[in-house]
């Protein structure tokens, strides 16, 4: 399956599974999403379960809390994360906020999706990387999948979650995976051993990162898209890095990092969204909190630039391999 | 007040300005041809959202602006550049993103402006320049002049909660904004009917006290004459107003979309018999404005522009490097010591 497959198939077996569910968004419905994830799904669930919004981000997510506190199991979608702002009063200031305000009378399990992230020549207002903005909100979960196999388990367990999750899609990844080179030919993911999902319901659970691929030299800290860039990077250099794929933000799996950390002494952090109070600088934070006395290096982060996400200039603002295999020789040589 | 729909009358404007008018559309239409052919050639590349089908709309308002009147709009946004003067060579260089368009590459197809033209801007965000478009309009009510301000939006954005945030605003202190609803009846896959509760969305003014009309926006006359009053309205002091221009997008919401939600003969038949450009030839030719020959000079005139617009686009570099880094802030903030 690619990604949308995926993903899509994660809301078919909720749907199926459970009829407090309910998907719903702009052209969710009809039209099948813009990214084709809900395609067929209102013709299989019908209007009631699968439905069209209007262009309203605020009131997407205000219904879906509704729907929440009465026991609903919605899973809302937002075109672009970079459409959610309208939302985010909503997502901060009730959806995180009603079970500790209403003193657990009230809960807020639903699932808001949408896609992340650059590559896609989307510019400033398709491109951003918003989730510092998230996981700097006490009472969210936010996830990031960077593979259809974790996507689908992921977003499963992020619709049966108690608590509000934001589920960060990287857009790019959607069809197949991306090291960051642009000018290779795109790759689907029926090659990718990630890229074989079962039909049937299976979950992955919050809170838990993934260890891509071992190693004792240092360990690199990424998610969504730049797992590829690190995994492009680590073969570039051959260094023997260990890679984590957080997949879950928050809460962070920070035992897997500790471990990983103390193991190898070192630590990069990698991701496509801006570097000043980016989710990097909480990773950084944790880590020497944690790890200090086993580091041998000051920890670096490889991030996009303080800048607005470009038109013309992509592939100068996206970390790419180059950039992340310069990290990598940065905390190697200290 | 009176909510009425506006038909199309005979000419009421003079065979050279109905010649402009061509002309103008003419250049939107051949325009847009080109982008979506350079699209096809990877020359342009992310969101591109042509404007073939709705030229009148911005054809006929422009008509009825005067100079210092403002004009802010959406993401489907070249017509309305091309049609308050700015050069099409660098629109063209911008949605190919070189250092020559108007926004040196950095903002796009969906993100250019012009001091010069007032032209302030298409906005990637749907709904989000409304609001701008009242303050555009409080500055010149602020300063006493009578300029008004064009606010473009779409059938779409026409749900958005800040659009009547800013009808009640906009009313409450009598702006000078024409509130223009271009709607061409698909928020991107979805119909007016699937997304909006009431079809006459120009009758939601009433609530807020905004008069508003029904305007055929296939025709360039009508948009104009409807035009005329909102403007006058405006600019006597009473206020805010709203038109609906019912036009149609003959292409789809973006160039990586399919159209599947709608039939193509429902596209074709709008093509054939309500084609504003067409319409506009047709007015020409029998009001013996102009002749054969007076509109193939049209025609040729705009290819050349349009061929050099392109040409210039691709030839126009590459924006250097340092441009990702400037007009963030007014002066240049260090960046930490980045890998």
């Amino acid at each position: 399956m690619t990604m949308i497959e995926a993903l899509r198939s994660a809301m078919d077996v909720m749907l199926a599974r459970d009829e407090r569910v309910v998907i719903f968004g702009e052209d969710v419905g009809y039209f099948g999403g813009v990214f084709r994830c809900t395609q067929g799904l209102q013709k299989k669930y019908g209007e009631e379960r699968v439905f069209d919004t209007p262009i309203n981000e605020s009131a997407i997510a205000g219904m879906a809390i509704g729907m929440a506190a009465q026991g609903m199991r919605p899973c809302a979608e937002i075109q672009f994360a970079d459409y959610m702002y309208p939302a985010y009063d909503q997502i901060t200031q009730e959806a995180a906020r009603i079970r500790h305000r209403s003193n657990g009378d009230f809960t807020c399990p639903l699932t808001i999706r949408m896609p992340t992230g650059g590559g896609i020549y989307g510019g400033q207002t398709h491109s951003q990387s918003p989730e510092a903005l998230f996981t700097h909100v006490a009472g969210l979960k936010v996830v990031q999948p960077s593979t259809p196999y974790d996507a689908k388990g992921l977003l499963i367990a992020s619709i049966e979650d108690p608590d509000p999750v934001i589920f960060l899609e990287p857009k790019r990844l959607y069809n197949g995976p991306f090291d960051g080179d642009h000018t290779a030919t795109s790759q689907g993911w029926a090659q990718h051993p990630a890229g074989d999902v079962p039909e049937e319901y299976y979950r992955i659970d919050l809170g838990k990162a993934s260890v891509r691929r071992e190693g004792a030299a240092l360990t690199i800290l990424a998610y969504g898209t730049m797992v590829f860039v690190a995994e492009r990077a680590v073969r570039d250099t051959g260094v023997d890095a260990e890679i984590i794929d957080l997949r879950t933000l928050l809460p962070l799996d920070l035992e897997t990092i500790r471990a990983s950390v103390e193991k190898t002494g070192r630590c990069l952090v990698l991701h496509e969204a801006t570097r000043t109070s980016g989710f990097g600088g909480e990773l950084i934070a944790e880590v020497q909190e944690a790890c200090f006395w086993h580091l041998e290096a000051p920890i670096v982060r490889v991030t996009g630039w303080d800048a607005p996400y470009p038109h013309a200039q992509e592939w100068d603002y996206f970390p790419g391999p180059k950039r992340a295999a310069r990290g990598i020789a940065r905390v190697m040589e200290a | 007040m009176a909510a009425r729909k506006t038909t199309a009358k005979k000419p009421n404007v003079s065979g050279d300005e109905l010649k402009q008018y061509y002309r103008d559309m003419l250049l939107i239409r051949r325009f847009e041809e080109k982008a979506g052919q350079l699209y096809g050639m990877g020359l342009i590349g992310g969101f591109c959202h042509l404007y073939i089908g709705q030229e009148a709309v911005v054809v006929g308002l422009e008509a009825t602006a005067k100079e210092n009147d403002k004009r802010i709009t959406t993401y489907r946004d070249h017509g309305h550049m091309l049609a308050c003067g700015m050069d099409p060579k660098g629109v063209m260089a911008e949605l190919t993103g070189r250092q020559d368009g108007y926004s040196k590459g950095k903002g796009g197809s969906m993100h250019m402006f012009s001091k010069e033209k007032h032209f302030y801007g298409g906005h990637g965000i749907v709904g989000a320049n409304v609001p701008l478009g009242a303050g555009l309009a409080f500055a010149d009510k602020y300063r006493g002049n009578d300029n008004v301000t064009y606010t473009y939006f779409g059938d779409g954005a026409a749900n958005q909660g800040q659009v009547y945030e800013t009808f009640n605003m906009a009313a409450l202190w009598q702006l000078p904004v024409v509130f223009v609803i271009e709607n061409n009846q698909y928020a991107m896959g979805t119909s007016q009917e699937r997304s909006t509760s009431t079809q006459d969305i120009y009758k939601r003014g009433e609530a807020f006290g905004i008069p508003g009309e029904m305007v055929d926006g296939m025709n360039v006359l009508s948009v104009k004459e409807a035009g005329e009053k909102a403007v006058a309205h405006c600019r006597a002091g009473k206020g805010p107003y709203i038109l609906e221009i019912k036009t149609y997008r003959y292409r789809g919401h973006s160039m990586s979309d399919p159209a599947k939600y709608r039939t193509r003969e429902e596209v074709q038949k709008m093509r054939e018999e309500r084609d504003p450009i067409e319409q506009a030839r047709d007015m020409l030719l029998t009001g013996k404005h102009a002749s054969e020959e007076d509109l193939k000079a049209i025609d040729k005139e705009i290819k050349e522009i349009v061929n050099a617009s392109a040409e210039f686009a691709k030839d126009s570099p590459e924006p250097a490097l340092d441009e990702l880094w400037t007009d963030i802030y007014a002066k240049e903030v260090p960046q930490g010591e980045a890998v």
